[in-house]
């Protein structure tokens, strides 16, 4: 592997675990509303949190880079605070797979927060629990797994990106060339010997990643089970 | 050291450091040569692969560096449209970077012939394609694979070059022709073994010494529309004069013209 295949790995890990942090930061309270509230707003918004697994990726990025651009919303809006556009930048990969792999945090978040109950909220809600205070210590280590899910979700499926990613980023090395880009310009250049190794390194490292999540989340199950039981033995209850 | 000394060491440390710092940092900065740039350069995926190739000698006679960015035409020229950073656009066809100079988004009169690409009939099967390609008016003829010939000029030239043997028909009509989206893609089709043969690049398929593995027919320029490949400098750019000695090479140096036929292009006029 070359400097600028290793600078590419890089630029995929930081933009993976960035879009995964952020992905989970704004879809906790989204799919809490959605798993809980009344609105009748719920069901579009279903809709909706779905769509960007519909379109074909190049043509979402196409439609984000016209959205972004010196003529789209986006871009006239930070033009007039004297922003520069998001596209062709790090921040607008950001954006980009944060929309892409939108449907795979949003889903196992909502799921696992569903599969909370209402029961065991009630319970706590006797006790005096604060709403904060329910969904922090009761809801948020019950829905432990889903958030496991969708966070190897969220990572797995932006590191694979191409198609946005290209298409918003421009393929520029060392600023916006991902490993899936660099694997795509070996190919193209027709060096496959390059685009094996590139290939490997993603797989393996992917690999490892992932298996040091899952060896974790072994672990944290044990800790499932036991909110589980504390719940079902109900009161005496030690909120900590 | 006692506390009032050690504030003391800091009060002058501080502004000492930052001084010093200053002072480095003004001196780097008048040791690099003002013409040195970094040249964004948006390069359709065929050419990706030789323009690398071109960087490496320029370097060796210029403080400009190239940074290559691969897509295919229409993906590159969406994105200048909407302000990709880019200096230069080397197209995989004439009609893109013509758009971009009547639209007003490239140098006026800066668009010139980069490479002219040659057309020719693969299969990595030795002694499948004689010299007079008969093997395309065989009933065992499984399938050939093109280009797609609206955004492909390589699909273009292969639909062209059928035409003209009288082909093109009986062909289409008996289901034999498979379509790739991009001439990379055709290429894989035939090298898998997926397709028996393909119309594809002189470039893809030459290796350094000038050799074509497997069996191989080149179609008489006659019969197809010249492959002119075209780069314009944009008008975003802020290194023109950059820009524009890095063009001058390209078309002057003796360098540049070897690395271009070795690759399987003809340099342009």
């Amino acid at each position: 592997m070359n400097a600028e295949d290793l600078l590419a790995l890089t630029i995929s890990l930081r933009l993976a675990a960035l879009t995964t942090a952020l992905l989970i930061l704004v879809c906790t309270p989204l799919a809490w509303w959605l798993a809980t509230g009344r609105s009748h707003w719920r069901t579009p918004i279903n809709a909706l949190v779905a769509l960007p697994l519909v379109l074909p990726p190049t043509v979402l990025g196409f439609y984000l880079l016209v959205f972004m651009g010196p003529a789209g919303p986006l871009g006239r809006a930070l033009a007039a605070v004297g922003l520069p556009s998001p596209a062709f930048s790090f921040s607008g990969l950001v954006i980009g797979s944060m929309l892409y792999s939108l449907p795979f945090v949003v889903q196992p978040l909502r799921d696992a927060f569903a599969g909370v109950g209402s029961r065991v909220l009630e319970v706590a809600a006797t006790l005096r629990a604060s709403p904060f205070d329910r969904f922090v210590s009761v809801a948020l280590p019950l829905a432990s797994r889903g958030f496991m899910t969708a966070a190897v979700l969220a990572f797995a499926h932006t590191l694979g990106e191409f198609g946005v990613v290209l298409m918003i980023g421009g393929n520029i090395p060392g600023r916006t060339q991902t490993a899936s880009i660099a694997i795509f310009n070996h190919a193209e250049s027709l060096d496959y010997a390059g685009a094996n190794r590139l290939s490997a390194a993603l797989v393996i490292l992917a690999l490892l990643l992932l298996l040091a999540v899952y060896a974790g989340r072994r672990e944290r199950r044990d800790v499932g089970q036991q909110a589980r039981q504390d719940v079902r033995q109900g009161p005496p209850w030690r909120w900590s | 050291m006692n506390h009032a000394a050690r504030r003391c060491s800091r009060a002058v440390l501080g502004p000492l450091v930052s001084a010093l710092t200053a002072a480095l940092m003004m001196i780097f900065a008048l040791m690099t040569p003002a013409s040195a740039a970094v040249l964004h350069v948006a390069v359709a995926a065929n050419f990706y692969g030789t323009l690398h190739r071109l960087a490496e000698p320029y370097a060796l006679v210029s403080d400009n560096t190239l940074s290559i960015s691969a897509g295919s035409s229409g993906q590159l020229l969406a994105q200048i449209r909407q302000g990709a950073p880019f200096d230069l656009f080397f197209s995989a066809d004439r009609q893109r970077p013509r758009q971009l100079e009547s639209q007003g988004l490239a140098v006026p009169g800066s668009e010139f012939t980069y490479a002219v690409g040659s057309l020719v009939l693969w299969s990595p099967r030795a002694g499948l394609i004689d010299g007079n390609a008969t093997v395309l008016r065989q009933e065992q003829l499984q399938r050939l694979a093109i280009a797609d010939p609206a955004s492909a000029p390589y699909g273009a030239a292969a639909q062209q070059v059928l035409t003209a043997l009288g082909l093109w028909e009986r062909l289409n009509q008996q289901h034999k022709i498979v379509v790739g989206e991009s001439i990379t893609q055709t290429w894989q089709f035939a090298a898998t073994g997926n397709a028996t043969l393909a119309f594809v690049a002189l470039s893809q398929v030459v290796d350094a010494q000038g050799h074509i593995s497997g069996s191989s027919w080149t179609p008489p320029q006659s019969l197809y529309a010249p492959i002119d490949q075209d780069a314009v400098i944009l008008k975003r750019t802020h290194e023109l004069s950059a820009a524009r000695s890095f063009v001058r090479w390209l078309r002057s140096a003796p360098e540049a013209a070897r690395i271009l036929q070795a690759a399987g292009y003809r340099p342009g006029q």
